[in-house]
């Protein structure tokens, strides 16, 4: 314990690094901004940006992406209180109550317990954080290549049996993006695979960020323009003194419900496939349950905006403790850092604790420190996101497809992956439209060669014996995670069958 | 085209795409079949997973038969013609500004989009156009060519030559 705490303060310490609490602050604003803008949200603003972070060394890149990771989370309240327009998916349940109250003339209060319950929802998780991540890696530095891909089999199983989008065209997103990570030249025969025309640019393989910028940036700003059109508006919202302390009285209204959301938060966004929308609905759920009012709730309840705005911040830093202990990211966003970490040269999972202490506990302590900076900069400046909510989408549209553009080949230095990143981009927006789910492909990108990798690598080691991964003398962790898995994808079956149950019983007198 | 005819065009098509691929695989000679004592081969990850995807397009497309799912029921068009013509004309001018960058470069091309977004599409005032392009050639130029020192495409020699002159001037006098 003692010894975390002095990593911790070291940690800490690295955050007020000038360089460093530059980014925090610089991180916080973009992510407000990100998650303000509707139709974007965390995953695409660290998606665009992760090319311009190469500036800057790993631990403040890190710090950065963070940083607007979870001011990305703060900014969705904004527009969904103010617009009544989710900013970012993971906004959708503060819409409920949140819009009620701004007809009401409350969007000020809404906003400013959106802030305060975010803030309790980053800190509880963050402390969780702490204390479940150095003994997750300790125990994960045991793990070999069958406890790396039995993990990995767990990871896409969480898609399937609780994304809860369509399952075949789950599989299917996931499956591309594995199959799409092993175009170029294998790893341990050396023989190029999947030359599409025998284009020689495809033995470099696909960048994980040509396709995540692609789905992220190009086709999620179609998207938007379809589903919006670029009209919105906007609810008035101004802020005296007076009204910000009568609206800090409120805060123990919802500080219960606040805290049971945050909890919640940081397990559900641990898991891969879940993050923080499914949490901040969870979170929602659960504050209508525990309410002694829940008629109230849809009509502008205080308790409605604040727990799920405690939850997805909750989940936005819980889905970041497998990616640092494990090295399996718990979200699309989390799924670019960890490939961002490979290209900045760093090996994400559990030696990164012992190889780069540093880089995890400036990390963990620009976390501490970016909550507090965050709401801050959120309570003093509300007014003027709101402002920039009135931001045309014809200025917004054209500056983001330049930011794509201009990333992708500053990090790959081809103009064919430009293209690629318009082609993918394109298909990812025709087939979102038919409902096929693309951030399983996403993470399966960015985990396909480490599964490839370690599949092949135990099968080697056990000289090609494939019960190797569910040998419970030699590999008990790979056996959990296996049972696990096939639990997990046997889930929707067991739901469809007992909704089939259901209904017999439904029609029969 | 409705939205259920588009599902089942997309699901047909990819199925033809994952055969496309295990066809690839195959004639490339990779071994898609385990290698006695090694295990699988280099071909066995691409060629199997392909399968998996033709496997759950066949799955989508008998559930298209049997109206399993919400987009098969669907009727509405797939493509509604007034929020989609924003979409077009946003993808046609991004793939222009694409296509532009490798004949007169990154910056005219960007400049150009910019403007005719700003412009035609959003008819916002030339002041603000003008501002926000030369500002954002400026942003981009700082950040990427000077900053991450990345050499961004300049397009063909004629339009490289008139930029290598600004790039000698950065050299001679601000650096």
């Amino acid at each position: 314990m003692g010894e975390i705490a002095s990593l911790l303060g070291a940690g800490l310490l690295q955050a007020f690094e000038p360089l460093n609490f530059g980014m925090i602050i610089a991180g916080c604003m973009a992510g407000l901004f990100i998650g303000a803008m509707p139709g974007l949200g965390s995953v695409n603003g660290v998606a665009i940006l992760l090319p311009v972070t190469f500036l800057v060394p790993p631990t403040a890149a890190i710090i950065f992406l963070a940083a607007l990771y979870y001011g990305a989370m703060y900014g969705g309240a904004i527009s969904s209180i103010t617009l009544g327009i989710p900013g970012a998916s993971t906004a959708v349940a503060t819409v409920f109550d949140g819009r009620p109250m701004a007809q009401k003339g409350l969007a000020n209060q809404a906003l400013m317990a959106a802030a305060v319950a975010s803030f309790i929802g980053g800190t509880i998780s963050i402390v969780l954080f702490t204390l479940f991540a150095p003994p997750l890696a300790e125990l994960a530095l045991k793990f070999g290549s069958q406890e790396e891909f039995a993990l990995m089999v767990l990871a896409f199983a969480t898609f399937i049996g609780l994304g809860g989008d369509d399952i075949p065209k789950t599989i299917f997103s996931i499956l591309l993006g594995l199959v799409m990570a092993a175009v170029g030249f294998d790893i341990i025969s050396g023989q190029p695979r999947l030359i599409f025309f025998d284009m020689v640019e495809f033995q470099r393989g696909i960048g994980f960020l040509v396709l995540a910028i692609g789905i992220y940036g190009i086709g999620e700003m179609l998207w938007t323009l379809e589903k919006t059109g670029g009209k919105v508006k906007i609810e008035n919202v101004k802020t005296t003194l007076a009204e910000f302390k009568e609206n800090l009285g409120q805060i123990k209204k919802y500080l219960p419900t606040t805290s049971l959301g945050s909890a919640l938060g940081f397990f559900v966004g641990t898991l891969p496939a879940a993050g923080a929308t499914p949490a901040s609905l969870m979170a929602y759920g659960l504050a209508k349950t525990f309410s002694k009012d829940p008629d109230s709730f849809g009509k502008g309840n205080i308790s409605g905006v604040a727990a799920p705005e405690a939850a997805n911040n909750a989940a936005s830093t819980g889905s970041m403790l497998p990616m640092i202990t494990l090295g399996i990211p718990g979200s699309p966003t989390t799924a670019i850092l960890l490939g961002g970490m490979i290209i900045w040269g760093l090996r994400p999972g559990p030696l990164l604790f012992a190889n780069n202490p540093d880089f995890v506990w400036g990390l963990i302590g620009s976390m501490y420190v970016a909550n507090f900076v965050t709401v801050a900069l959120n309570l003093a400046l509300i007014p003027l996101f709101v402002r920039v909510l009135a931001m045309p989408f014809t200025i917004l549209t054209p500056v983001i497809f330049i930011l794509c553009f201009v990333g992708v080949f500053a990090t790959t230095d081809r103009m064919f992956d430009v293209w690629l990143m318009l082609i993918l981009g394109l298909g990812g927006y025709l087939l979102r439209k038919l409902n096929y789910p693309v951030a399983p492909a996403v993470l399966a990108i960015v985990l396909g060669p480490l599964a490839e990798r370690s599949m092949r690598q135990s099968l080697i080691s056990s000289r090609g014996d494939v019960t190797t991964f569910v040998n419970p003398v030699e590999h008990p962790i790979a056996l959990i995670c296996i049972i696990l898995a096939i639990a997990l994808m046997l889930y929707p079956v067991y739901l469809g069958y007992r909704r089939k149950k259901e209904r017999e019983v439904a029609k029969s007198p | 085209m409705s939205t259920r005819t588009a599902e089942l065009l997309a699901g047909i098509g990819l199925l033809v795409f994952s055969l496309v691929l295990m066809w690839t695989v195959y004639t490339d000679g990779l071994t898609i079949g385990w290698v006695d004592g090694r295990g699988p081969g280099a071909g066995v990850w691409p060629f199997w997973l392909s399968l998996g995807m033709a496997l759950t397009s066949v799955w989508t497309v008998v559930r298209w038969f049997r109206k399993t799912t919400a987009e098969s029921r669907n009727e509405a068009p797939y493509i509604d013609s007034d929020p989609f013509a924003l979409v077009a004309i946003s993808f046609v001018a991004l793939t222009a500004m694409i296509f532009l960058v490798t004949i007169v470069g990154t910056y005219i091309a960007i400049a150009l989009f910019l403007g005719f977004y700003m412009r035609v599409i959003g008819k916002h005032s030339w002041r603000m156009t003008l501002v926000t392009v030369i500002g954002a050639v400026i942003f981009i130029y700082f950040l990427f060519e000077w900053q991450l020192t990345k050499y961004l495409p300049k397009g063909l020699p004629i339009f490289e030559d008139g930029f290598l002159w600004i790039d000698n001037f950065r050299w001679e006098y601000l650096m």
